[in-house]
């Protein structure tokens, strides 16, 4: 008797930390809808701000950041694919392949801010990119590298030993085994792993704040090498910087909304890209 | 013995990093026929079939030393390319491998390696194939279907299929029919001898019967060596030594 009922109190707090969760998920997405909602308007999403940020739209913030996740992906999925791809098919156990482990594990921890200030020192200045787009984009990348090269590997490590060796066995070259039978099943988990980094990069505001980020712009970018509006710094400009909080509020959080939407979006369109790829594969 | 020789192995070691799991293998396949290999787990029989094929090259750590000539040219050495060997030497294995296309591109897998076959030739082959491997009957008219939706036995006769398309000389197979039932294992054991007119077949097996039912030459492993080979009627009446007579009565292993 003691026992069931010590097996239903483990089962209660179990259930619990997992309402949990979900509670603290439901009360972060009810304030920001609710006090985000009414600002968003279509004129909001395609208008500059005005009047010293207090009335308009964010619409250069979320150009912005739509073309810095753009150059992050760019950079981010073939060379984190490619590594990917060195590291589980090819690199044997030795001490390179640790290092490059060890590099990848250790980039992971590293603090965004850190990120920043090197893509300050190696694209703004070293290779003199300047405050841009590009030297954001190329700095979130580096931020998401980790992650990718994890989740690509991962999505390697789904695919069976066996189609390799079939296809060795056939007479196919390693690549040729790795490129017809290998990759097309990995696909759908690194498209996955990477649009959920991108979703996690696209809302960090350190690594841009020195290398493009702008507090205001009176026009939108012209070329890659254009300095930009961004979502999270724009929220956070609205939040903490600005002369008159309280009368820029409503819009912070319309922001923090339009934020949100976009990588939810992006998470969201990740599980989609995965359900079509899987259903494609079984056809 | 007066017969054509397919592969002659000679003085052949191999290591796993420092374990030495072949010893001083010494050989002889003959053309258009069937060899078993048996004999307990681990002991190097398997391990010697993939040598046939240099299947062994994915694992890291590995070492061959000695000969296998493969009429007359030896496949074993560094500067020989494995790729190059392995489309002359098929293989089955184990566990069905059909890859998660459909059944017509599975067959058509290993043309398609090379490239120089027309849409038509290709459907040909496939067609062949299929016949080839007692399974054309079965899938004719869904060769468009996934291959994952076969049955085990017909994988297993996809995979075979699959092998064939290649056209090899040599046909290793892996314990080919031991996730099966027995009939899709007699239909196996059916399409061997068929096969063996064609090609030369090397399979690996646990089954006693099978390889007194199947081969025309065994080879009896033990501890990574190879203990004693002879016509399969022979082993299985009147081995030489004690030990196989001990492995085949069922008195170990």
């Amino acid at each position: 008797m003691k026992r069931k009922w010590s097996e239903k109190l483990g089962f209660l707090i179990l259930t619990l930390s997992g309402i949990f969760v979900v509670f603290i998920l439901g009360v972060i997405l009810f304030d920001i809808i609710s006090k985000g909602s009414s600002v968003i308007t279509w004129e909001f999403l395609t208008h500059p701000p005005r009047d010293g940020m207090t009335k308009g739209g964010i619409f250069p913030a979320i150009l912005g950041t739509f073309l810095v996740s753009v150059i992050t992906v760019l950079f981010a999925v073939p060379l984190g694919m490619f590594a990917a791809i060195y590291l589980h098919e090819y690199a044997r156990a030795g001490r390179l392949t640790r290092l490059i482990r060890l590099s990848i594990r250790n980039l992971s921890g590293v603090p965004s801010i850190v990120y920043g200030l090197f893509g300050v020192v190696i694209f703004v200045q070293i290779l003199t990119l300047g405050t841009s787009i590009l030297a954001a984009g190329l700095t979130l990348g580096l931020l998401t590298l980790p992650w990718t090269i994890t989740a690509c590997e991962e999505a390697l490590k789904t695919v069976p030993k066996s189609y390799r060796e079939g296809a060795l066995a056939l007479g196919a070259t390693k690549w040729y085994s790795i490129r017809t039978n290998v990759l097309p099943y990995a696909i759908p988990g690194m498209l996955t792993g990477t649009i959920l980094g991108l979703a996690r990069a696209s809302g960090e505001t350190a690594p841009i704040l020195f290398t493009g980020a702008a507090f205001f712009l009176p026009h939108l970018p012209k070329s890659i090498f254009d300095q930009f509006m961004a979502l999270p710094y724009h929220l956070y400009i609205l939040a903490t910087q600005h002369h008159s909080i309280t009368l820029v509020r409503p819009i912070a959080y319309g922001t923090a909304l339009v934020l949100l939407a976009l990588v939810l979006t992006l998470s969201f369109s990740a599980v989609l890209v995965r359900y079509r790829y899987r259903k494609k594969m079984r056809g | 013995m007066n017969r054509e020789l397919k592969i002659l192995v000679r003085h052949l070691n191999f290591f796993y990093g420092d374990v030495h799991a072949l010893k001083n293998i010494n050989l002889e396949i003959p053309t258009h026929h069937v060899s078993a290999l048996i004999g307990p787990s681990g002991c190097g029989k398997t391990t010697f079939l993939r040598c046939l094929n240099r299947m062994n090259d994915v694992i890291e750590g590995i070492r061959m030393e000695g000969e296998i000539l493969l009429d007359g040219t030896n496949i074993c050495g560094r500067e020989v390319d494995p790729v190059q060997v392995r489309r002359k030497v098929g293989m089955v294995f184990q566990k069905s491998n059909p890859f998660p296309k459909t059944i017509f591109e599975n067959v058509a897998y290993g043309l398609r390696i090379n490239g120089n076959y027309s849409r038509r030739e290709i459907e040909e082959l496939v067609e062949k194939s299929l016949k080839d491997a007692a399974l054309w009957d079965e899938v004719s008219d869904r060769l468009e279907d996934s291959a994952m939706e076969l049955s085990g036995g017909q994988q297993q006769r996809l995979c075979i299929a699959r092998a064939l398309a290649v056209k090899p000389e040599v046909l290793l197979m892996d314990e080919p029919a031991s996730a099966l039932d027995p009939i899709a294992t007699q239909k196996i054991e059916e399409l061997i001898q068929d096969l063996k007119t064609k090609y030369t077949i090397v399979i690996v097996t646990h089954n006693m019967q099978q390889a007194a039912r199947v081969s025309d030459y065994t080879a009896f492993f033990y501890l990574g060596e190879l203990i004693e080979v002879d016509r399969t009627d022979k082993i299985f009446t009147h081995p030489e030594l004690k030990r196989t007579e001990d492995y085949i009565t069922g008195r170990f292993g």
